[in-house]
């Protein structure tokens, strides 16, 4: 597992639980254990220490941590019968974007979602989470395809933003991502979303301006990047700790900001150490939500869509 | 329960006639072609330049003055929206930043929206500030864009913008994010009142701004050698290490990749929009009530050539 920095003492602990585990078999054994136990519970304490009062510059990095489990995780654990849809029928295929139907808690559903990929092979082929406009198109397509079928909308967003490149304006990014939002808005079927790691900026509203949106404890959700923030405002992208505190980027601030609607707790010591347990939550809160939207009727829905997006700034930071 | 109905008639400011001179000792560079031009001789020009007509940046008021008809138009008060809801602070605190620019411009932010006769036709018509902190987008610019698409469906008027912005206002954080869906449905909450929404794209209109009701016009038009575009330029090459084409992200570019319909010479705007309307407002199949009605007032007799 990657070691972030400010993890290194906990890292020490657990080298020196697993030298002890390896020595084990010999007839100390029950002092061992007792050792084992006795380091372990040092180690929870410093997780709940330092995890109980994380930066948002660590979050940051927790949020990005490559073992952090991502879209096609929670996909193969939550979703049964996961049939992924292709292409935008315009231009391309991008797997930056995962989208296809899929049976949430027994419930059929369309379910979209960033996937950044977990070795190089893969980083490539998902090209790192950052999707081009036809991935949001198709997006919009399958939003389109859950709204005729009166399915509900998952989403599950990470990413570090929609991909910067001249092809990528050539083929209109900004539209893209525009009418992704207006999709969003304008489907009259329940649509939660769920932030599970970065959500960067514009890339990220276009999947999650829905009726709910969920956020994992330590995942972020800003609209500039901490590092980008630093080199427009402080001319120096060293300052992205500050930046990333500035922008009150953490699930915390955002849910007081009325940003976000609820917060999914992660497991000790983030995400990337328990992925099922935190798999196992999202899936529960998912459900919750949408049974909840399940019961309101599509016009009011939408119209509660609106005046959700409509209200929000009302309340600042204390 | 539809926003509209809680529609609070806006207060309206002094009317606003044409505007008064400027200083004429001063002259300015043109970015096209180098040459020295004429402050005042540019003005009249509608800051294009003589020798090139490269387009430079202009006046949100002016632009208001030569749109309207007489140059007559009315300002629309702009509800106030929290003052620096994150308490953000880089070198400096975004409070003195925005105070900052308050004094400099004279303006509350970075819109302002008006409303008055276009060629005889009701028109409220938003116009970007980009000399307030690059136009970017807040919570007051979102407000702006929310009261001139209300305000625009009270008077069953259509619904023009003028962006021209460096996308979101980082300061306000993700609360500027969050103007992409307010922004969109308001222009969406026009489109479904039957009511023209018509975006001119002017220099420079990027990021949040472009990705939001920027885009998903009517009608799109962009001002000629405007830089458009999501991802900026410097942003591109940086990180992506890409050579940019020649003309990258300006409007022929757009135009010729399908993101806009017409490229427009600034002088020939104020006609084009006119025409427009007009034609779609001559759409009676499914409409409750035509946009143009009444004899065409006084200000547009100039217009029959169009
Ligand atoms: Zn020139």
């Amino acid at each position: 597992m990657q070691i972030l920095e400010f993890e290194k003492s906990v890292a020490e602990l657990e080298a020196k639980i697993d030298e002890l585990r390896h020595i084990s078999d010999g007839s100390r054994g029950v002092n061992i254990a007792d050792e084992i136990s006795r380091l372990q519970d040092k180690v929870d304490k410093q997780l709940r220490h330092i995890y109980g009062r994380l930066t948002p510059s660590q979050k940051v990095q927790v949020a990005r941590h490559p073992e952090r489990p991502h879209c096609l995780d929670y996909i193969k654990v939550l979703v049964e019968d996961f049939t992924p849809l292709a292409g935008d029928r315009c231009f391309a295929e991008d797997q930056a974007i995962i989208g296809g139907l899929g049976r949430l808690s027994g419930r059929a559903c369309v379910i979209i979602g960033q996937e950044r990929g977990n070795d190089t092979e893969s980083r490539i082929k998902h090209n790192f989470g950052m999707a081009k406009p036809e991935g949001y198109r198709k997006a919009q397509r399958l939003m389109h395809l859950a709204d005729r079928f009166g399915l509900p909308i998952v989403t599950f967003v990470d990413t570090a933003g929609a991909f910067p490149g001249v092809d990528a304006e050539a083929r209109g990014q900004a539209e893209a991502i525009a009418r992704s939002i207006e999709t969003c808005l304008s489907v009259s079927v329940p649509f939660v979303t769920c932030i599970i790691g970065e959500g960067g900026s514009g890339g990220a509203i276009a999947m999650a301006a829905g009726d709910r949106v969920l956020m994992l404890e330590h995942a972020i959700y800003s609209v500039i990047s901490p590092e980008g923030c630093a080199s427009i405002l402080w001319r120096n992208a060293s300052h992205a700790a500050d930046a990333a505190a500035a922008l009150r980027l953490t699930a915390q601030d955002l849910l007081q900001l009325g940003i976000i609607d609820q917060i999914i707790s992660e497991p000790l010591g983030g995400a990337h150490r328990k992925p099922a347990d935190v798999i196992t939550h999202v899936g529960e809160a998912l459900t919750q939500a949408l049974g909840e939207l399940l019961s309101i009727d599509s016009k009011s829905l939408l119209a509660q869509r609106h005046e959700k997006y409509l209200n929000m700034g009302k309340t600042g930071l204390n | 329960m539809n926003w509209l109905t809680n529609f609070v008639r806006p207060k309206f400011r002094a009317l606003v006639g044409p505007k008064k001179e400027i200083p004429d000792n001063l002259w300015e560079k043109c970015p096209g072609c180098s040459a020295m031009l004429f402050k005042r001789e540019l003005e009249e020009n509608l800051n294009v330049c003589r020798h090139c007509g490269f387009h430079l940046k202009m006046d949100a008021k002016k632009r208001l003055e030569v749109l309207y008809d007489d140059g007559r138009y009315q300002l629309i008060e702009i509800p106030k929206v929290l003052t620096d809801p994150l308490k953000f602070r880089d070198q400096k605190r975004y409070a003195d930043r925005l105070k900052d620019a308050q004094h400099k411009t004279g303006q509350q932010d970075a819109i302002i929206v008006a409303e008055g006769q276009m060629g005889g036709i009701k028109t409220v018509i938003a116009v970007f500030d980009f000399s307030f902190m690059g136009g970017s987008m807040g919570m007051a610019v979102g407000e702006g864009i929310v009261v001139a698409a209300k305000r625009a469906i009270a008077i069953h008027a259509p619904l023009v913008v003028f962006p021209a912005s460096g996308g979101a206002r980082m300061q306000e954080g993700a609360l500027s994010l969050m103007q992409m869906p307010r922004t969109i449905i308001a222009a969406t909450e026009v489109k479904q009142a039957g009511l023209p929404y018509i975006v001119v794209l002017t220099d420079p209109t990027t990021g949040g701004v472009t990705a939001s009701f920027a885009m998903v016009g009517d009608i799109h038009i962009a001002e000629k050698g405007a830089q458009i575009g999501f991802a900026g330029a410097r942003v591109i090459e940086s990180t992506i290490r890409e050579t940019l084409p020649p003309g990258f992200q300006r409007s022929e570019y757009l135009l010729e990749h399908g993101m806009v319909d017409i490229v427009v010479e600034r002088k020939d705007l104020q006609t084009t929009l006119i025409r427009i309307l007009r034609l779609l407002g001559k759409g009676s199949i499914n409409k409750k009530a035509p946009l143009l009605t009444g004899p065409v007032p006084h200000g547009a007799r100039g217009l029959r050539r169009i």
